[in-house]
């Protein structure tokens, strides 16, 4: 088992965001996790990545407690995130931003960063992995200078470079246009290979249902259904809580 | 001068390089001081005690580091002022570091005036070549990455905490070298010669120069520091006139003087 999320709940003062969720993603997998706004999806995301310590239930990364490690101690373990709000560093080229996630495992030691000047190697797969996202033409560029399907892209690209063995993604089709989801979407089911497993945080059920061959559905903090997408597609409870449909 | 240079590209390492403001960084340019005039009071030639001045102010600087690692922003540059406040009070209270009155009889150093200037030109030189080979490193690249956004940084596997631990290493050990010069220069050192106005006038000399930028700050520190000497009006006004012309910059580029000719080079003819 590659990630393991156990028995995991998160309370801010008094509010329960998530509610004893319980999730498991082998090797070359892609789960979507679907539910209405407020379900928790984001708050399980933050869990995994650290950016949300539980206050109660663990995470297991191949075996391995991190339920206590910082975001940057499981990214060069092998997780990444691209976030809903796409977050590029302003003042990097778009080749610079991916080119620093290139460098981040090989440099994880400051004594390593201080004694490395060469910078080609990591902007040269910076810009590999831009080209096969399709934005190479704009690996220059500032991300003020780029429209936001480039940064999707850009975030994805970033996400590659890290060379993670479990990508999650928060709503990466968010605010782009029906073509560009589809494009996106594509692109995303292709990023899985017997090694790389994705979590995919989406609205978009079209194209959820479309390339997750397993659904997680969450609802008020906890799981109301998880397993093959038609199967969970074909659930009552499911369909009445987040399509809205009559039960039955 | 070169005294001023080198304690204004320590702090560039600490708010230039990584984006983390210190309102206290006099406070480690005085633990030099005091550690390098103790020392050669004690019979230490001063080459010999720049190294434990600078291996003090650094251990102390990573202390520091430490407790600033939970604080960001606003909350650190008060929590760096606090330190500045904190040395000038627990000095001032030691009578073995002179107390109130501070420490006079600085030896003079056996190569003569000439010869300490050379040795702070020279330390000034190699400290500009660490931060500029700092600049181009790897490390460079992560500190700008945490300068520019620090969550984005650790969401791309930068150990945010380590790495400013180390800029706050490095920078407050080159402020350890520059007191430990300027203690056997001036010879006479107090509390006060380290207190909160030493701290902002630093930052000033960054500010102006422009943030980051090695030649641009070590330019800024030279001509600031040199201006009081040669006209009497600079310094009878120092602190308004630094004043004024961190205004004028923050206003006109917030970049420092490195910005603005930068700007000039990239306008179109």
């Amino acid at each position: 088992m590659l990630l393991k999320v156990s028995e995991v709940t998160v309370e801010f003062g008094g509010v329960t965001a998530v509610a004893d969720l319980s999730l498991e993603i082998g090797q070359g997998e892609l789960i979507g996790i679907i539910g209405p706004n407020g379900a928790g999806k984001t708050t399980l995301m933050r869990v995994i990545t650290g950016m949300v310590r539980p206050t109660s239930g663990r995470v297991l990364l191949r075996g391995l407690d991190i339920t206590h490690w910082t975001i940057d101690q499981r990214v060069r373990s092998g997780l990444a995130l691209a976030q809903q709000i796409v977050k590029p560093l302003a003042t990097f080229t778009l080749a610079e931003n991916v080119a620093l996630a290139c460098g981040s495992r090989r440099m994880g030691s400051p004594w390593q960063a201080m004694t490395t000047i060469d910078r080609n190697l990591e902007l040269e797969r910076a810009r590999a992995l831009l080209e096969m996202m399709g934005i190479g033409g704009a690996a220059d560029d500032y991300p003020s200078e780029v429209p936001l399907g480039y940064l999707k892209c850009l975030e994805l690209a970033r996400a590659l470079a890290l060379e993670p063995d479990l990508i999650l993604l928060d709503e990466p089709l968010a605010g782009l246009n029906q073509a560009e989801a589809a494009q996106m979407a594509d692109r995303i089911a292709s990023l899985v290979t017997a090694t790389r497993s994705i979590i995919l945080i989406e609205h978009n059920l079209r194209e959820v249902i479309r390339i997750c061959p397993k659904l997680f559905v969450q609802d008020h903090g906890g799981n109301l259904d998880f397993g093959p997408t038609q199967q969970v597609m074909a659930n009552p409870k499911v369909r009445a809580a987040y399509l809205g449909e009559g039960a039955g | 001068m070169a005294i001023t240079v080198l304690f204004a590209l320590s702090l560039n390492v600490i708010t230039g390089f990584c984006g983390q403001v210190s309102l206290g960084h006099a406070a480690f340019y005085g633990i030099g001081a005091y550690a390098g005039a103790m020392l050669t009071k004690a019979g230490w030639p001063l080459l010999a005690a720049l190294l434990p001045a600078a291996g003090l102010a650094g251990f102390i600087g990573f202390l520091v580091g430490l407790m600033s690692l939970r604080v960001r922003h606003d909350f650190l540059a008060i929590t760096t002022m606090g330190i500045a406040f904190l040395f000038v009070g627990i000095v001032r209270k030691q009578e073995w570091l002179g107390g109130e009155i501070g420490i006079s009889g600085i030896p003079a150093v056996a190569f003569g005036r000439e010869g300490l200037l050379l040795v702070a030109v020279a330390c000034a030189g190699i400290f500009a070549a660490v931060t500029i080979y700092l600049k181009r490193s790897w490390m460079g690249f992560a500190f700008d990455s945490i300068a520019d956004d620090e969550d984005t940084a650790r969401i791309l596997g930068i150990d945010v905490p380590r790495f400013k631990l180390w800029a706050f290493v490095i920078g407050t050990s080159g402020a350890g070298i520059a007191g430990a010069l300027y203690a056997h220069h001036v010879r006479y050192i107090g509390p006060d010669s380290f207190g909160f106005v030493e701290s902002v006038t630093v930052l000033a000399m960054v500010i102006i120069g422009g943030i980051g930028s090695v030649w641009a700050v070590a330019l800024a520190a030279a001509v600031l520091s040199v201006l009081p000497l040669w006209f009497q009006f600079v310094d009878d006004y120092k602190l308004l006139i630094y004043g004024l012309l961190v205004f004028a910059v923050m206003r006109f580029s917030p970049n420092g003087i490195a910005g603005a000719l930068q700007n000039l080079k990239r306008r179109p003819r």
